[in-house]
């Protein structure tokens, strides 16, 4: 089983990254589980998400303490106590950041992408989390570009907004593929 | 169809399926995503439903209560402060016999104000005459609103049901379901045919005052109702299964139960939690018994799942202040077995693995004293 722990902050998309990733990886034949961490619901406050990926059913229904990956929307939450603890051994943090954050993740394996600059690009907002989804994707190869954008067709109903969500998937992805 | 949804989304399928006449429905969190999506389905056509959105919790089960006795079905879903805000009118739905059904997204009751989930608000409603459904999984509530209609609506039952789901950490999860085709669902939910209704070419009285000499004898009746809602329940499992093709679930679920000597009771997504320990762990002396059925409570079949066991943990996600876990007190009636108290999971605090193992460890080592612990 592939536990996953995204953090952000309200409004970045936290919890929206666990539902697509969920999905997407359902449909590549998993089992899934996707649950938020409700703290206050205000835009700015961090907030977290939990997905569990599996290719057996899932029972246990408890957060995630020891995440294999840790996804941070905001890379200031990385200096925040407890972001990243119980990262297994080998689990790997997925940063949006615009240079690299080596002193706060010592030890620790990590990727950095700066998905703002492309969220802002494309989007006009820095909400990353289907950027980081594509880079997710490239780094772990668990759900193809196909099946995120299969969930991202069914989470947004306006045409426009699958677009663009799929463009910065595709977008992260190609680049964080050239990091690797 | 196999789908990734919400569990508040699975349970306004199921509701839309069921098709109900009327919704009188008013948001609170963590309940708002099923209300949310059945105005969706409203507003697109999917459902024909009146959706009144009333201004209060009491206004959303005064109207329930008012279309149900009209004939109509009627469905309707709160949580915490918005359940304990209709707890006069819950009395008047079942004393009415009307067969409401309403989704709990289970969250604990102020003060301190805390949005996540606990028992507290369904469990004090547990003398207001409403048959209690506890689900583990975003499957389980899909199947037991449907169930419910099929319960509900019985005419040896007539009985006002709630389907409990654990508020955010159930309501708000994501995983797989299995949607049944439309019409295959709605056959087997059926048309809703009322046994009265407030109808003027062919007038009756409901509610009238219950004078001294017949007031027990209704009450002696809802008694009686629950006792058959038992019997009613195992006939429709059967059904369920014939039905769907797929197993449904019992009053109880038994897991690794077979050859324990300890057993540990709880009810609602906790129960999956506990699954994967057993499983993890390998534990055989160890099984689970899953309480679906709070309401009424299927003494016969606990009963029948204590033999041979040695003793009893019971989880309770809601406290009787002055008398401990209230499913303790309910168990500890039933066996003379030593039964320890587990209260957990109080205002979201999450259940890991390692409380569940603390709990197997006491049963296991404490033989004469009965412990009673709050897992933190």
């Amino acid at each position: 089983m592939i536990e996953v722990k995204c953090v952000g902050r309200g409004g970045q998309g936290a919890v929206t990254f666990a539902q697509l990733l969920s999905v997407g990886a359902f449909y590549e034949g998993y089992y899934v589980q996707a649950m938020p961490m409700f703290g206050v619901e205000r835009r700015g406050a961090p907030s977290m998400s939990f997905t569990r990926i599996s290719k057996k059913p899932i029972l246990i229904r408890s957060q995630i303490y020891e995440p294999d990956y840790v996804v941070v929307l905001d890379s200031g939450l990385l200096c925040v106590k407890g972001m990243l603890s119980g990262l297994k051994q080998k689990g790997v943090v997925l940063a949006n950041a615009r240079k690299e954050q080596s002193i706060s993740v010592k030890g620790v394996k990590s990727c950095f992408i700066d998905a703002t600059s492309i969220a802002l690009k494309e989007f006009g907002k820095d909400i990353v989390n289907t950027a980081m989804l594509g880079a997710f994707a490239a780094y772990t190869k668990l759900v193809s570009l196909k099946n995120l954008y299969k969930a991202v067709d069914e989470r947004f109903r306006n045409e426009d907004m699958r677009k663009k969500n799929k463009r910065m998937i595709k977008l992260t992805y190609e680049k964080c593929l050239e990091k690797i | 169809m196999e789908k990734v949804i919400e569990t508040s989304h699975a349970i306004a399928e199921a509701v839309r399926l069921a098709k109900p006449d009327v919704i009188p429905i008013y948001p609170v969190t963590p309940q708002t995503h099923i209300a949310e999506r059945l105005a969706d389905f409203v507003a697109d056509g999917l459902l024909k439903a009146e959706m009144i959105t009333v201004e209060s919790e009491h206004s959303a089960i005064s109207a329930a209560i008012g279309a149900s006795a009209a004939g109509s079905r009627v469905f309707t879903a709160t949580a915490s402060q918005g359940l304990a805000l209709m707890h006069e009118v819950l009395f008047i739905a079942s004393g009415l016999r009307l067969p409401v059904v309403m989704a709990i997204a289970n969250r604990a009751l102020s003060a301190p104000i805390n949005i996540w989930c606990d028992h507290s608000d369904s469990i004090a409603e547990r003398d207001s005459g409403w048959i209690q459904l506890y689900c583990e999984s975003a499957q389980e509530a899909y199947d037991s609103v449907l169930f419910a209609y099929r319960i509900a609506e019985n005419r040896d039952v007539l009985l006002p049901t709630m389907v409990c789901v654990d508020g955010f950490s159930l309501s708000h999860v994501y995983e797989r379901v299995l949607l049944d085709n439309d019409e295959k669902v709605r056959k087997y939910v059926g048309k809703y045919r009322p046994l009265f209704k407030l109808d003027a070419r062919k007038p009756v009285t409901m509610g009238p005052i219950g004078y001294p000499n017949s007031f027990m004898e209704f009450k002696e009746q809802q008694e009686q109702a629950m006792k058959m809602a038992i019997n009613v329940m195992r006939v429709e499992e059967r059904n369920f299964k014939k039905h769907f093709k797929r197993d449904f679930y019992g009053l109880i679920e038994t897991y690794n139960l077979a050859n324990a000597r300890y057993a540990i009771i709880a009810m609602g997504s906790v129960c999956g939690t506990i699954k994967h320990v057993l499983k993890q762990s390998r534990l055989k002396d160890i099984g689970l018994i899953k309480l679906r059925s709070f309401r009424p409570l299927p003494k016969e079949a606990l009963k029948k799942a204590f033999e041979g066991l040695k003793a009893i943990a019971v989880i309770d996600r809601a406290v009787s202040f002055g008398n401990g876990g209230v499913l303790w007190n309910e168990i500890k009636a039933l066996s003379c077995l030593p039964v320890h108290s587990f209260i957990a999971g109080l205002g979201g605090r999450d259940i890991t693995p390692r409380h569940i193992m603390k709990a197997f460890d006491v049963m296991q080592k404490e033989k004469e004293n009965e412990k009673r612990i709050w897992l933190k």
